[in-house]
């Protein structure tokens, strides 16, 4: 099957945008976007569709198996992980590829989240003490672990702005743990990070629930710690 | 002063915590964040006797199988103290909020390879994942205080060694290009050497193996590179090898080729007692075995259609997600085609006991570091011998005055450039060729005129440096003369414990790979 792709790409941090159209043939539907743009990359003789030679793509891989969140992308509108999307999906062959827009652009598809790691930070998201296994806690636990911090969901929150003090899911879904995990005398400080950066700025749209890659179930972390938090709702 | 540690995975991650534990600064310097580290797909569990599952399990049978496992080659009281401290580590794990299931006696441990008795702690497919997740909260504490600064996007390009003794690191930020020079002992934890076989493993394409060569090319030692992993159930997905954790046979899936038609058990025939989990190394060469015969289909087949519903959710539930997802057959229902596939590097950079490496102020942990597994790793101990080793290395860091004062500055010519696709796939292909399951010489040797000849064309440095990296590998399973381990040998086929129960150690001299064998120091009582 033939299929056009259309990539916004950026030289540098100060360069201008611009978008690059090539057609590319690719025979099996089960490719994903992240291996079909290992070889783009990996094809010297590759030209666009106005015929220049198309300069390798600067993208993040790591796992290609949806298990370390870096090849975030924004695929044909949505925010996803090229390692999770198919080929086969394209039904009319049109691929466009952009770098995430709500953080700064570094190289065509590379974007620095950086602020994401700060935002943690911001929220004191360790714990102080021992963790508090319970039954219920090891499941909060396991759920909130496995966020990506790919960022995803921070592009589809209507309520997150860059630079902005709501840190949306992608601190929350981790704070989960801590909050599930943190013996009770233990837990005032980040419940008052929790209930400035989360609690006060989340408008419950649940957008982050149905793009998480990572299919973690947001509603649940934003429940679990919205009840220990600002509910004084503690785990049994 | 600061200590530098390059990679975060889960060895770095641990030198930089026993490092801020006792109040030291380091600098923890990554190509990218640890949430990206090939460590968040580890699976199946991390080994320790913690003896909670009612059979009577001992330190001293955790390390009986890790060396029986390991064919001997490991040493012996490396292994020792690995596994006298893994109880304690996974008990830390837990402490740090890892979710590890419970029962009345403590954490839940399942069945794992080359091992008699429920030894793996676990959470359900995920464990490295929920492992990284804890060790980041940790660490993130003292970023916080200031004892750890990230570099959290650079790259290690260039070393300072003088009269075998270290000065510091050059790191390259990605996003800029600035190079930074770090004065201050090194641990590296730098992953494995996926990249030597690329888009063939199970690894990530970040470990592209850049980092090693460059090691190697100044004169840093490295040992028992021919030792190669073969997992014995992957999958091969778009651009890479999917791993079905061992963790499925762990919890009851079958192994089986078709004979004659009829579904034929063979690792339960042959291996009675251990059955589906021998050692890697054995199984995957029984299916080379098995495939070859003339009354077997090609295929071997892994069956979990017999595994209970509750195990699925609790255990496996991502195992089964991945399946679905990637290769469309729902392991529930079907069995599934698996084959052996590239999944670990024994060998790698050499270290002795308190992972110290032949350069003063050199250390090395975790995967990159050849050190616990000998010949063939288990199951289960490679986060283990991450964690342990980056402790280790990072208290013999500490107790240590091997530093070189430095007056450098920055170097801005130390860029090597990176390996262009096409020459990766090129020096992946004559490995793969050269070093399968069970070797021939007349591959190897084949395998050592073609990368020489891809050394006499022009080339960049770090080109070159692969292509180096790649023949010592070639030779050093040419001069073991022995099949021990995932090292197999169809003009050797037995082990030879008086000629090769001994380190191949290779490094450059006067730019020339020189190999060496080096003894396996004695178990102390």
């Amino acid at each position: 099957m033939i299929f056009h792709i259309e990539i916004l790409r950026q030289k540098n941090i100060a360069s201008d945008p611009y978008r690059q159209r090539m057609t590319v043939e690719a025979t099996d539907p089960k490719m994903t976007v992240a291996t079909l743009l290992k070889a783009l990359n990996a094809d010297p003789e590759l030209k666009d569709d106005s015929g220049n030679r198309v300069d390798e793509i600067k993208w993040e891989c790591s796992c290609l198996q949806k298990k370390c969140g870096a090849c975030a992308m924004r695929i044909n509108g949505k925010p996803r992980l090229a390692c999770d999307v198919k080929l086969g999906e394209f039904k009319k062959g049109e691929i466009v590829l952009e770098p995430l827009r709500k953080f700064p652009v570094i190289a065509d598809l590379i974007v620095d989240r950086s602020v994401m790691l700060d935002n943690l930070k911001a929220i004191t998201l360790w714990l102080e003490k021992e963790a508090n296994h319970t039954k219920k806690g090891e499941d909060i636990a396991y759920e909130a672990s496995r966020c990506l911090q790919c960022g995803c969901c921070l592009e589809v929150c209507p309520n997150y702005l860059s630079g902005d003090s709501f840190f949306s899911a992608a601190a929350f879904v981790p704070a989960a743990r801590i909050l599930s995990e943190l013996p009770k005398k233990e837990q005032a400080q980040i419940i008052g990070n929790y209930k400035s950066h989360v609690y006060q700025g989340c408008g419950k749209s649940l957008s982050c629930r149905d793009i998480c890659p990572a299919q973690i179930d947001i509603e649940q972390m934003l429940v679990n710690s919205n009840a220990v938090a600002v509910w004084k709702r503690y785990f049994k | 002063m600061r200590f530098n540690i390059i990679g975060a995975g889960l060895a770095g991650l641990s030198a930089a915590l026993t490092l801020a534990q006792a109040g030291e600064k380091c600098n923890l310097i990554s190509y990218a964040p640890s949430e990206r580290a090939q460590s968040v797909m580890a699976e199946g569990g991390i080994n320790a006797a913690l003896d909670t599952m009612g059979e009577y399990d001992t330190v001293e049978e955790h390390y009986e199988d890790t060396m029986k496992g390991g064919v001997y080659l490991a040493d012996p009281n490396a292994v020792w103290e690995l596994c006298s401290h893994a109880p304690e580590i996974v008990r830390e794990l837990d402490r740090l909020g890892v979710p590890f299931s419970h029962n009345e006696k403590g954490i839940v441990e399942r069945s794992f390879g080359g091992q008699k008795k429920k030894r793996t702690a676990y959470v359900k497919s995920s464990t490295g994942k929920m492992l990284m997740t804890a060790m980041i909260d940790a660490v993130r504490k003292y970023e916080v205080q200031g004892l750890v600064t990230r570099y959290p996007r650079h790259q290690l390009i260039d070393i300072s060694i003088k009269d075998n003794m270290l000065s510091g690191v050059t790191i390259q930020d990605r996003f800029t290009s600035e190079p930074t020079f770090l004065h201050g002992k090194t641990i590296l934890a730098l992953g494995g050497m996926a990249g030597l076989f690329d888009g063939m493993t199970t690894g990530s394409a970040h470990n592209t193996s850049d980092a090693q060569a460059m090691l190697f090319e100044k004169g840093v030692e490295f040992a028992n590179l021919e030792f190669v992993q073969y997992h014995p159930t992957t999958i091969g997905i778009s651009g890479k090898r999917l791993l079905i954790s061992e963790a499925a046979r762990g919890e009851g899936g079958r192994l089986f080729v078709r004979r004659n038609g009829e579904p034929w058990y063979f690792m339960e025939e042959k291996y009675p007692e251990l059955k589906n989990l021998m050692p890697r190394d054995v199984v995957s060469a029984e299916m080379v075995n098995v495939t070859a015969r003339g009354d077997c289909e090609g295929q071997v087949y892994l069956d979990m259609t017999g595994i209970e519903k509750k195990v699925w959710q609790t255990r496996l539930s991502d195992l089964r997600d991945q399946c679905m997802h990637y290769v469309d057959i729902d392991p529930v229902r079907y069995p599934v085609p698996v084959a052996p596939g590239i999944h670990y590097f024994m060998g790698g950079v050499y270290v002795d006991e308190h992972h110290r490496t032949n350069i003063g102020g050199l250390y090395a942990a975790g995967e990159c570091a050849c050190q616990y597994h000998g010949a063939n790793r288990l199951g289960g101990n490679s986060l283990l011998g991450a964690i342990y080793g980056g402790k280790v290395a990072a208290e013999s860091a500490m107790n240590s005055t091997e530093l070189r004062e430095s007056n450098e500055s920055v170097k801005n010519d130390v860029y090597s450039g990176d390996v262009p696709p096409i020459l990766a796939k090129k020096i992946s292909t004559i490995l793969y060729r050269s070093l399968p399951i069970i070797r021939s010489e007349q591959d190897m040797l084949t395998a050592k005129t073609e990368l020489g000849s891809l050394l006499a064309n022009p080339h960049s440095i770090a080109e070159h440096r692969r292509i180096i990296l790649a023949l010592a590998m070639v030779e050093s399973a040419l001069n073991r003369k022995e099949s021990r381990g995932a090292h197999k040998r169809e003009d050797f086929p037995e082990r030879d414990d008086e000629h090769f129960r001994k380190l191949s150690i290779v490094q450059m001299q006067d730019g020339a790979i020189r190999h060496t064998l080096r003894e396996i120091p004695e178990r102390r009582s």
